[in-house]
């Protein structure tokens, strides 16, 4: 269970208030208007922006203290997941050893996962070789190979058409399952929502609501939602 | 939990600028209080404050007065060989004092070729030593760095206002009063005060074309009172002196200039729609030839001068040469080992004193460094023993402010990029300086290292105090033969150090970005 206590995070001239728990292998969209405050509930989490007040915890472990590298957590980031001069293996097995030295057992655990997700025998090659959506399994791939109990997900297909966005939320639906992840994933899209998350987190005024199942919320939005959805 | 966390420590970084701040600080307090001592400062002395205040002043007013009409003729022409014009601005700022001083000998000396070219009319020959001659140097150096930095201002009049300037219609006074003069008022001081800042420490150009009573500079002054009475007193009092100017002046420049003049993008051209007069035509063709013959007219005559020495070159010339290399290698090794771990504290964020440690060798005198570290030394060792070492540590730091405004941006944007992505992957300290940081600033690396290579390949400054008749770098030596009026063989040596400064330069910038992902 991912649990907020109490939280307030202040980014700037702005802060986000957070009280709510995600149980554990669920996926949950956090949606909200621009500028609510989506991405920083997701840095708070994944500790990049400290809390001023209140406690996060993942079943039971305090993570408020924890340094970024150190939660249980996998993050995908908008864009620059990539390192662009460091092959693709090595951008994979960065998720194993952050100094890349690999032993024969983790190499084979790097190449089972490129090829999970699809790009087996492309290990060799740079990001720039790749397409977007490939660089997207390569990133995936690393989330696999992590293999934290967390995963959060700030927007990082945006780029990516329509087609080829719903294809990577399937795969991410598909490998969060495989391994039990917890998934939060930041949209400002309710149908990547509708598409693979059984739960919504709304952001709006300040306030990160408690999640909620993404139908029921979808179907009969609160004022605040409703305005954003139009 | 002050600022957000960062996957490179910064300790390593303000270690290396507490070392610098102590070389430039601890030289300067050697210095000082050895200046105590001092029996006060002669008429000569101020006569140096004097001259190296006229000097700075006049090549300062020169340069930008030139650079003006030089500047808008490249902003508003297109023709071919305009990009290679503007990146050629940038080269007298690596290319080696001596020789271009050579060069400028070669046309405008006594028996130079504007002298031959008078002749034929019966003129008198034209005199380049002196007032005069220190001042033409200068302008050559600092003519291209004024040209781009004014050049800059007028790139960055966005290209609309220019578009609606030739929607009104308006002529050449409109556009001075609308466009150009405001961008002037903006750019032009700091353009000055810069010029004036570099041409303050002018000593290889004051020692080589000025020199007595009347044309000594204060760095000139500095080395004659070491070298000629080995008055470490004076040295000391005019060191002290020189640290006020120049430290005043560079803050004067930090404070009112904005760019440094080796931006990108100086050779985009911005659609015109002015200047379409004859009178406009001819004056720009006018500005744009004087300019390039003014830089490529010295730097041929080297090379024509240079190409029948370069095959006599004696030993003395080779074993130079050998030093120079070596002095140059182990500079570019110090300033990257001091330059890099800076960049990287300074772009981690609250570490302004690094950064301000990394400008202070701006405002201190290679001279004045090293009169103070000749005090440090010589109670426990032969000062003349360590002229290499003293030279290349100097040169270091001399290289290092430049180096730290190619770095800090990119270093900047390295951490901006992928500090959380290393972070959130648990990657840091060594496995981040490593696999991140290094390879994604390896093409800023490349640059810096190459103008410090160059820089101190071609460094006649502290090398003359230290060293002793049988120690020489390639500089000192063609001094020296240009004092035994052994022309050829300088010439000769200067294409020699021409090319290895040059290609240093090259090797390593190349090296920088080769293979490099963007």
């Amino acid at each position: 269970m991912l649990k907020l206590d109490n939280c307030r995070i202040i980014n700037g001239g702005f802060a986000v208030e957070a009280d709510l728990a995600v149980a554990p292998g669920v996926c949950a969209a956090v949606i909200g208007p621009s500028g609510a405050g989506k991405s920083t509930l997701i840095e708070a989490i994944a500790g990049f922006l400290p809390v001023s007040r209140g406690r996060i915890s993942w079943n039971g472990t305090d993570l408020t203290a924890a340094q970024p590298g150190k939660r249980p957590i996998a993050m995908l980031f908008q864009d620059g997941n990539l390192f662009p001069h460091l092959t693709v293996a090595q951008n994979v097995g960065l998720g194993l050893q952050a100094n890349l030295r690999l032993s024969e057992a983790e190499r084979g655990r790097v190449d089972a996962a490129l090829e999970r997700v699809g790009l087996g025998g492309m290990g060799g090659r740079k990001p720039a070789a790749l397409s977007g959506g490939q660089q997207s399994r390569v990133a995936l791939a690393r989330v696999l190979v992590q293999g934290r109990a967390i995963l959060l997900l700030d927007e990082p297909f945006a780029a990516l058409g329509p087609a080829l966005k719903a294809e990577m939320l399937d795969l991410v639906a598909e490998l969060a399952r495989e391994s039990g992840a917890t998934v939060l994933m930041v949209s400002h899209d309710p149908d990547d929502a509708r598409r693979i998350a059984d739960q919504v987190v709304l952001v709006a005024d300040g306030k990160a609501h408690p999640p909620q199942q993404t139908a029921e919320l979808l179907d009969n939005p609160p004022p605040a939602l409703k305005t954003y959805l139009g | 939990m002050a600022g957000r966390a960062q996957p490179v420590s910064a300790f390593p970084g303000i270690g290396a600028a507490l070392l610098v701040a102590a070389l430039i600080l601890g030289t300067l307090a050697a210095v000082a209080f050895r200046a105590e001592a001092g029996t006060g400062l002669a008429a000569s002395d101020w006569a140096a404050l004097r001259f190296t205040l006229t000097q700075a002043s006049l090549s300062a007013l020169l340069s930008v007065g030139l650079a003006i009409p030089v500047a808008r003729a490249l902003a508003r022409r297109r023709f071919p060989g305009r990009r290679l014009l503007i990146a050629l601005l940038g080269a007298p700022f690596i290319l080696p004092v001596i020789v271009a001083i050579l060069g400028l000998l070669a046309v405008f000396g006594r028996a130079g070729w504007l002298s031959s070219f008078l002749g034929l009319f019966g003129l008198e020959p034209v005199q380049i030593y002196g007032l005069h001659g220190v001042v033409l140097a200068h302008v050559f150096f600092n003519l291209p760095l004024a040209t781009r930095l004014i050049l800059q201002g007028w790139q960055e009049i966005p290209a609309e206002r220019f578009r609606l300037a030739a929607q009104l219609d308006a002529g050449p006074l409109a556009m001075w009063r609308l466009l150009e003069a405001p961008m002037l008022r903006r750019v032009a001081p700091g353009a000055l005060a810069v010029v004036f800042a570099i041409c303050l420490s002018s000593f290889a150009v004051a020692l080589t074309l000025g020199g007595g009573p009347r044309a000594t500079t204060i760095e000139l002054a500095i080395y004659q009172a070491f070298r000629f009475d080995f008055d470490l007193g004076r040295a000391a009092l005019l060191s002290g002196m020189q640290l006020v100017l120049t430290g005043a002046a560079a803050m004067v420049a930090l404070r009112v200039s904005a760019g440094e003049g080796f931006g990108a993008g100086l050779d985009r051209a911005v659609r015109r729609w002015d200047g379409h007069s004859g009178l406009a035509r001819i004056s720009d063709a006018f500005w744009i030839s004087l300019s390039a013959a003014f830089l490529l007219l010295p730097l041929a005559a080297i090379v024509l001068a240079g190409l029948p020495g370069l095959a006599a070159l004696k030993g003395t010339v080779w074993q130079a040469a050998g030093n120079s290399t070596l002095v140059a290698a182990i500079s570019t090794a110090i300033l990257l080992g001091l330059a890099l771990p800076m960049a990287a504290a300074v772009a981690a964020g609250r570490n302004g004193m690094t950064e301000l440690s990394g400008i202070l060798g701006l405002a201190a005198s290679p001279l004045v460094i090293g009169t103070g570290l000749f005090i440090l030394i010589y109670p426990i060792a032969d000062p003349f023993a360590l002229a290499l070492p003293v030279t290349a540590l100097v040169n270091a730091v001399m290289a290092l402010p430049f180096a730290m405004r190619i770095l800090v941006p990119r270093a900047r944007e390295v951490l901006g990029r992928y500090g959380r992505l290393s972070l959130s992957l648990d990657m840091q300290g060594w496995a981040f300086v490593r696999h991140v940081y290094l390879p994604r600033m390896r093409a800023q690396t490349g640059f810096a290292a190459g103008l410090a290579a160059a820089l101190s390949m071609g460094d006649l400054g502290v090398v003359a105090l230290f060293a002793n008749p049988d120690f020489a770098t390639l500089p000192l030596q063609i001094y020296r033969l240009m004092g035994a009026y052994r022309m050829e063989a300088a010439a000769g040596a200067a294409l020699l150090l021409l090319l290895l400064s040059m290609g240093a330069f090259w090797i390593l910038d190349r090296g920088g970005r080769w293979h490099a992902e963007a």
